[in-house]
């Protein structure tokens, strides 16, 4: 028991991390733009890509680092010269604009890669066990991704917190009106919010190609559980963003261990349904089985219970 | 002024006509043309060729090519080529009938698809219903892969044939199998939560009742099909649940991820599988180190020593970069070319007639043939062993240096099974 849930909690964990390097940049472009960036999981997918191919060229350090950067220009020029221009017909136009750029990637890079999953490998530096815990081993390339992820966190809350940019970023996702009346370059400040998002985004994808699988579905199997994220932390908050990827991660993981159904529950054994009618067949489904219908459920009842989220301050 | 509505004079109609004869030329040519693509044999692929099913949808299609430049290089059927068109049905049941209408209305009369029983049950259905109601224009769907037993049972219809032997034919060989392994004593089973898999559960649970009832069942696990990307959880629960083998019906990308994360994570068991060769399956399995201890239940591996077949896996590796991993394919095919050639037409209803009972020596040197009850296919079925290839094996597998060793056989006839179909037969 205790070894599942050691190792549930290091899947979760890591799991949770990944999610967060999406979610922190969604949850400020959501927040700032008032845009539900639909192509953010396109830009992970587009950093598991440029990483597999610079990887393939060069070396895999050298798809890490530049990997980001190039995604993370590329979103800049999307917002300077895409959802700027679109943003003056409204939210919705944003909306359907960044709807409409996740299949346009998707297709590209089903033209240049193949619809097939690329061999993206683990370096060699890194393939290796680096513990081993109940006589299970736990990959070197797993540690090393929960190390990425968190020491990316961490710069992120030092830029946020103690530099200058930092504050402005803060203070135009709470008022942005306000930031823009003190004279600030807002549409700057949403530009590198925009392009910064996005290279945070391809560096999971550059870490996560590896251990994942990279493929064309990649964004699209990701894609939804991030909104489901940035809804439960809260709007604009990265805090909540981080508490809300870390839950989802654990409550994913650790909900595929739990065989509990509503027939276990004590007391219940006089009163279930019949197996085989459809009552009987539901109430035997595993907490194991819906695992993948959790988060939704809790995106559901967070926004009729508490629509600012877990830890937000502004509707949803 | 409106007596001429055309606006024009009558020699200006005289050369717009013969300006417009080149035109008409080449329209007729170019009809012509696509009279003589309609003269080939055309076959509807419809499999994933995107998603997480788009590796195995790929290898099989490069065997449909294959197979068909093969029965092209003898001829064809007919005077006819064999053309193999593909469609991407995704792994889903309602873009697979959306393909396989626009095949039809593209003029196309033989479907085949393998991958997914959802999906084959859809398009089963799709395909009586079209028969029932466009007389004339009927079509036969020729399943090489898709094994949910209520395909040729309670939902059978004349248009449906089956290569593959049945879901439960392959767990009552796997049962037998494990039968006689004492070492077995806790089982864990993993399955893809739809049709097949749940299928696959339901049947080891009751044969290995039945079998070997001291053999504890220590895990019954459903998950999403071809949605998992790290299988590091379920992985964490089979070995907490001190399991020492697993039986698995997963096939594509669900095989080969499930292995790489038991692969990560050290994790000793034997696996007992319907698919462990497909496309990533071997690469994964090396990496867990487990040398013969992974099992799969198929009717024919690289290394059964068939000399047609040896010969075949020889050229069919270097053309298509990849191993020969549907010998029912090549079934198939050949008896489809056969029914074709004695029907003397490309008539789903005379194709079905002349499949029906047909009898053939199989890929691997087998008797093969076609039920007529129940249109299931009966062939020799192998347990077979991965692990470093025995001496005198050709052939290893994915450039692992592993390969494919049988540990036994079953008799084609052994394994029919009763059927509940009653099939209304327009021929």
């Amino acid at each position: 028991m205790l070894e599942l849930v050691v190792f549930s909690t290091l899947n979760g964990v890591l799991y949770g991390m990944l999610l967060f390097m999406l979610a922190s940049g969604l949850t400020l472009i959501f927040s700032m733009m008032g845009v539900l960036n639909f192509a953010h999981a396109s830009f992970y997918m587009l950093g598991a890509y440029f990483g597999f191919e610079l990887a393939r060229q060069f070396d895999f350090w050298v798809g890490l680092v530049a990997a980001p950067l190039i995604v993370g220009t590329a979103g800049a020029l999307i917002e300077r010269f895409g959802l700027r221009v679109v943003h003056r017909h409204g939210h919705v136009a944003e909306l359907l604009f960044t709807f409409g750029l996740a299949f346009v990637i998707e297709e590209l890079v089903q033209m240049v890669w193949g619809k097939l999953p690329v061999d993206y490998r683990v370096p060699q530096q890194l393939d290796f066990v680096a513990f081993n815990l109940f006589g299970t081993t736990y990959p070197a390339y797993k540690v090393f991704m929960l190390v990425i992820a968190i020491g990316m966190f961490l710069c992120l809350m030092l830029v946020l917190t103690r530099t200058r940019i930092g504050l402005i970023i803060q203070a135009a996702l709470t008022h942005p009106q306000m930031t823009a009346m003190l004279g600030h370059n807002v549409p700057g400040v949403f530009m590198l919010v925009f392009g910064g998002g996005s290279a945070l985004a391809a560096l999971a994808g550059a870490i996560a190609g590896p251990a994942l699988v990279t493929q064309p579905s990649m964004a699209a199997l990701l894609g939804p559980i991030l909104f489901v994220v940035v809804v439960l932390g809260g709007l604009g908050s990265l805090a909540g963003a981080f508490v809300a990827s870390l839950l989802i991660g654990l409550v994913q993981t650790f909900a595929v261990a739990v065989n509990l159904s509503l027939a276990d529950l004590p007391g219940m054994a006089q009163l279930s349904p019949a197996a085989g009618t459809l009552i009987g067949d539901l109430w035997r489904v595993t907490v194991a089985q819906v695992a993948p219908v959790i988060p939704y459920l809790l995106l559901v009842l967070v926004l009729i219970l508490r629509p600012t989220g877990l830890m937000g301050n502004r509707e949803t | 002024m409106f007596a001429n509505p055309f606006g024009l004079s009558g020699r200006r109609r005289a050369l717009k006509a013969l300006a417009v004869q080149p035109i008409l030329a080449a329209v007729l040519a170019l009809s012509g043309q696509s009279a003589t693509a309609q003269q080939t044999i055309q076959i509807a692929y419809i499999d994933p060729l995107s998603g997480g099913g788009a590796s195995i949808g790929e290898h099989g299609l490069k065997h449909f090519r294959y197979i068909a430049d093969q029965l092209n290089a003898q001829g064809g059927a007919l005077g006819r080529k064999f053309e193999v068109v593909p469609y991407d049905g995704k792994t889903n049941p309602q873009e697979s009938i959306v393909q396989a209408q626009k095949a039809i209305d593209r003029g196309i009369r033989i479907l085949t698809q393998g991958n997914g029983s959802s999906v084959a049950a859809a398009l089963s259905d799709f395909v009586a219903k079209h028969n029932a109601r466009n007389p004339g224009k009927e079509v036969i769907y020729l399943n090489y892969a898709a094994v949910d037993p209520s395909l040729t049972n309670e939902k059978c219809n004349w248009s449906h044939f089956r290569w593959d032997a049945d879901s439960d034919t392959k767990m009552a060989a796997l049962t037998n199998f494990i039968k006689d392994r004492q070492a077995v004593k806790r089982v864990y089973l993993i399955n893809q939560d739809y049709s097949f898999g749940q299928s696959v559960r339901t049947q080891a649970v009751a044969m290995l009742q039945q079998k070997r009832p001291d053999i504890q069942i220590v895990g019954n696990e459903l998950h999403p099909l071809l949605k998992i990307n790290d299988f590091a959880p379920y992985i964490a629960k089979i070995r907490a649940s001190g399991a020492d083998s697993v039986i698995t019906g997963n096939w594509g990308q669900d095989f080969a991820l499930l292995l790489k994360a038991a692969a990560d994570a050290g994790l000793k068991v034997d696996w007992y599988t319907y698919y462990a060769g497909g496309a990533g399956g071997p690469t994964a399995i090396k990496q867990t180190g487990l040398s013969d201890r992974v099992f799969a239940i198929v009717e024919g591996h690289a290394n059964i020593a068939h000399p047609p077949a040896q010969a075949v896996e020889t050229d069919f590796r270097p053309r298509t970069g990849q191993a020969v991993w549907y010998p029912r394919a090549f079934n198939q095919m050949y008896m489809l070319s056969e029914a074709i050639k004695a029907a003397g037409d490309v008539d789903a209803k005379k194709i079905a007639q002349r499949l029906e009972g047909m009898r053939i020596t199989t890929h691997n040197g087998g008797i093969g043939y076609m039920r007529a009850d129940n249109h299931q296919f009966i062939q020799d079925m192998y347990i077979a062993s991965f692990g470093p290839l025995p001496a005198g094996a050709k052939f290893d597998e994915e450039g692992t240096g592993w390969g494919w060793k049988t540990l036994g056989r079953v008799e084609g006839k052994d394994t029919e099974l009763p059927t509940t179909c009653k099939m209304s037969r327009p021929y």
